[in-house]
C-alpha cells in the first residue's frame, strides 16, 4: 500500500543548531502513529515542517492524496521553494517556482489536505466557537466580496453548507451548546476538542494532534482516545500524533516514530518498541542501555 | 458664550470629524492586520482628490450634468481606482518585506508616500487645483431672532456626514457578515493559525488595504467636492490627522477609528471656535503626544500585552 505521507532525508537547521537530521518515515493511510521521544528531540519541528510552519533546509514531504501520480505532491514546493539559476534550463521547472513563490504558502499545504492542531492551544479567542469552525472552511465559503455583501444565493447556500458540517463536528466533540460563545471563554478541555473540530472543518486527510492530552484528567483522556478512535475508523482520517501519555500512546498508535535529538532512532509497533533497547536509552539514559 | 457659534462649531467639528473617521478607517485596519502603520495612507486620499476632479472634468465632458448621477459615477470611478492604488502599494512596497523586521516597511511606506506625492507634482503640476461647486445649497436654522445668529449646514456637508455614516456602517457589516469579513477578522487575530486553515491571508492583506483605499476614495471625493481646491501635498496634514484619530480611538479598533475621528474633528473646531483657530493643529497634536503618553491604547482598543 502506498503511504499516505512519506518523509524522506528531513533536515531543518536554526543557525548553528541541526533540530531534524535526515529524518525518513511514512504514514500509512488509516492509520494512528505516533512521533515520540524525549523532550527536546524535535517531535514538534516535524509537525512544524509536515504543516508548512518552517520551511525545511533539505529533503521532500511527499503526500499522496488525491490523483496526484506515483510521486505524490511534495509539500516543499509549495511553500515556494527558492529559484535558483539552473531552472532556467526547465521552462515549467521555473514558472512552477515562480508560481509557489508568490502564491504559495502554508495555506496550500492545508488545503492539500494536511491540518494540525498546536501544544498551546491557538483558538482565536475573540470570534465565536461556530465562526472557528467556519474560518476553517474558507476555501469552501463563498468569500468574494459582492456575493456577501449582496447575500446572492450561491453565498447562501454555501454558507448554510458550511454551517451543517460545522454544527456536526460540534455534535461529534459535544460542543454543540456552545456554538455562540467566544472561544477564549471555553473551558481549556472543551478549548482543545474545539481545535480538533476546527482542524477537522479543513477536511484534512491527514490529521497532526500535537499533545491532545497535555493537561486533561485521565477520564478526559480516555474520552479523548475513543474519540481519536472514532475519527479513524468512521471517518477514515489518517492521524500523526505527538503524544507524552504512554498509557494512551501504546494503546492507540498502530505505528510508532521515535525521535531523538532531529534523528529517528526506532520504528515499529508499540510491543516492538517497548522492547527496544536504544528507545530505553534515550528516554532513561544511557546506564539503563 | 453665543449659542449659534457652539452650534455651528458642532456642526463643522461633526463634518470634519466624519472624514477623519473615513480615513482613520485604514490606518486602523491596516494596523490591526499587519500591525503596521501605513504612512502612504494620506497619499492615497490625495489621489482620490485628483481622480476626483478628472472625472468630473470627464463627465461634464460628455455632457452629463444631473447631479446625483455625477456624484454617483464619480464615487464608483474613483473608489475603484484608488482601491488599485492602495492594492499596488501593499503589493509593491510592503509585501516584499513581510517577514523582515518591523522598521522595514516602515520605511518603505515613508518612501511610497514620498514617490506618490512627487509623481503627482510632476504629472498634474505644483499648483492649487480646483473644482466647480456641483452641489449647492445650504440649510439655515436660526439660532435667535436676530438676524445674523443661525447654524448654517450646507447641501454638502450633510452629503458627508451621510455618506461618511453609511459607508463606515456598510464596511462594519461586511466585517461582520460576511464571509470575507469572518476571515478578515480571523487573520486579525492570528495570522499563522489563519493561514494554517486554508486562508490565503496574503489575498486578505491586500482585500484590507483595498478597503482602507476605498474609505479613504469616499473622503477624498467628498471633502475635494466641499472645499473645492487641494494640491498634491494636502495627503501629509491630512493623513497625520486622521492617524491621530486612529490613535485616539484605539488602533486597531474600527469603531474606535470612527470614534476617534469625531473626537479629534469636535476638539478642534471647538478649539478653533471659542480659543484660536491658528492653533489648531498644534492642539490637535497636542492630544495625540498626550494620549500617546496617558492612554496609548486610546478610548477603544485593548492595551497590548506582551506575548510570551
Amino acid at each position: 500500500m502506498t503511504p499516505l505521507l512519506t518523509v524522506r532525508g528531513l533536515t531543518i537547521r536554526f543557525g548553528g543548531v541541526t533540530a531534524l537530521n535526515q529524518v525518513d518515515f511514512a504514514v500509512q493511510p488509516g492509520s494512528i502513529t505516533a512521533l515520540i521521544g524525549p523532550n527536546g528531540a524535535g517531535k514538534t519541528t516535524v509537525f512544524n515542517c509536515v504543516t508548512g510552519f518552517y520551511r525545511a533546509d533539505g529533503g521532500t514531504i511527499r503526500l499522496h492524496a488525491g490523483q496526484q501520480d506515483e510521486e505524490g505532491l511534495n509539500l516543499l514546493t509549495l511553500l515556494g521553494e527558492p529559484v535558483r539559476w539552473r531552472d532556467c534550463w526547465q521552462p515549467q521547472r521555473l514558472a512552477e517556482r515562480l508560481y509557489y513563490q508568490m502564491f504559495g504558502g502554508p495555506h496550500l499545504v492545508n488545503r492539500a489536505g494536511v491540518a494540525r492542531t498546536f501544544q498551546n492551544i491557538r483558538l482565536f479567542n475573540e470570534l465565536t466557537v461556530m465562526e472557528n469552525l467556519l474560518v476553517a472552511q474558507h476555501t469552501q465559503v463563498d468569500a468574494a466580496l459582492l456575493s456577501g455583501l449582496l447575500r446572492s444565493r450561491r453565498f447562501l447556500a454555501k454558507e448554510e453548507a458550511a454551517l451543517q458540517r460545522a454544527t456536526e463536528w460540534l455534535r461529534f466533540f459535544a460542543l454543540h451548546g456552545e456554538a455562540n460563545r467566544l472561544a477564549g471563554e471555553l473551558p481549556y478541555g472543551h478549548q482543545r476538542r474545539l481545535e480538533m473540530a476546527r482542524a477537522l472543518c479543513t477536511n484534512p486527510r491527514l490529521l497532526c494532534l500535537d499533545e491532545p492530552a497535555a493537561g486533561l484528567n485521565p477520564n478526559e483522556t480516555r474520552l479523548l482516545s475513543q474519540l481519536i478512535l472514532t475519527l479513524r475508523d468512521q471517518f477514515q482520517v489518517t492521524i500523526l500524533l505527538i503524544e507524552h501519555d504512554m498509557g494512551m500512546v501504546m494503546e492507540i498508535s498502530d505505528h510508532l516514530v521515535v525521535l531523538d535529538h532531529g534523528e529517528v532512532i526506532a520504528r515499529g509497533t508499540p510491543e516492538e518498541i517497548q522492547q527496544n533497547p536504544r528507545v530505553l536509552a534515550a528516554y532513561l539514559g544511557t546506564g539503563a542501555g | 458664550m453665543d449659542i449659534y457659534i457652539f452650534g455651528q462649531q458642532l456642526v463643522n467639528g461633526l463634518v470634519l470629524g466624519s472624514t477623519y473617521g473615513l480615513i482613520a478607517v485604514g490606518y486602523t485596519m491596516v494596523y490591526g492586520i499587519i500591525g503596521m502603520i501605513n504612512f502612504a495612507h494620506g497619499e492615497i486620499y490625495m489621489i482620490s482628490a485628483y481622480l476626483t476632479a478628472i472625472f468630473l472634468a470627464l463627465l461634464a465632458g460628455f455632457g452629463l450634468h444631473s447631479v446625483p448621477v455625477v456624484l454617483l459615477l464619480v464615487l464608483l470611478c474613483t473608489l475603484f481606482l484608488t482601491a488599485l492604488y492602495g492594492w499596488s502599494v501593499e503589493r509593491i512596497a510592503y509585501r516584499p518585506l513581510r517577514h523582515s523586521n518591523r522598521l522595514a516597511p516602515l520605511i518603505s511606506a515613508i518612501g511610497i508616500s514620498l514617490i506618490l506625492q512627487n509623481y503627482i507634482r510632476i504629472s498634474q503640476g505644483a499648483r492649487n487645483q480646483g473644482v466647480p461647486p456641483v452641489l449647492e445649497g445650504v440649510w439655515r436654522i436660526p439660532a435667535q431672532a436676530v438676524e445674523q445668529q443661525f447654524v448654517q449646514i450646507t447641501y454638502q456637508q450633510s452629503l458627508i456626514v451621510i455618506t461618511a455614516l453609511a459607508s463606515m456602517a456598510l464596511l462594519t457589516w461586511v466585517i461582520h457578515h460576511t464571509a470575507l469579513g469572518r476571515a478578515c477578522r480571523a487573520t486579525q487575530q492570528d495570522r499563522v493559525m489563519a493561514n494554517l486553515l486554508g486562508v490565503d491571508t496574503d489575498r486578505i492583506i491586500s482585500v484590507v488595504f483595498v478597503m482602507g483605499a476605498a474609505m479613504a476614495a469616499v473622503a477624498g471625493m467628498l471633502v475635494t467636492l466641499n472645499y473645492g481646491s487641494f494640491d498634491f501635498y494636502i495627503g501629509f496634514l491630512m493623513g497625520i490627522k486622521a492617524f491621530t484619530a486612529a490613535v485616539l480611538g484605539g488602533i486597531g479598533s474600527l469603531p474606535g477609528a470612527m470614534l476617534g475621528g469625531v473626537v479629534l474633528g469636535l476638539a478642534e473646531s471647538f478649539f478653533a471656535g471659542f480659543v484660536n483657530s491658528d492653533y489648531k493643529d498644534v492642539f490637535a497634536f497636542s492630544l495625540l503626544i498626550l494620549f500617546l503618553i496617558f492612554r496609548p491604547s486610546g478610548f477603544l482598543g485593548v492595551p497590548e500585552v506582551e506575548k510570551v
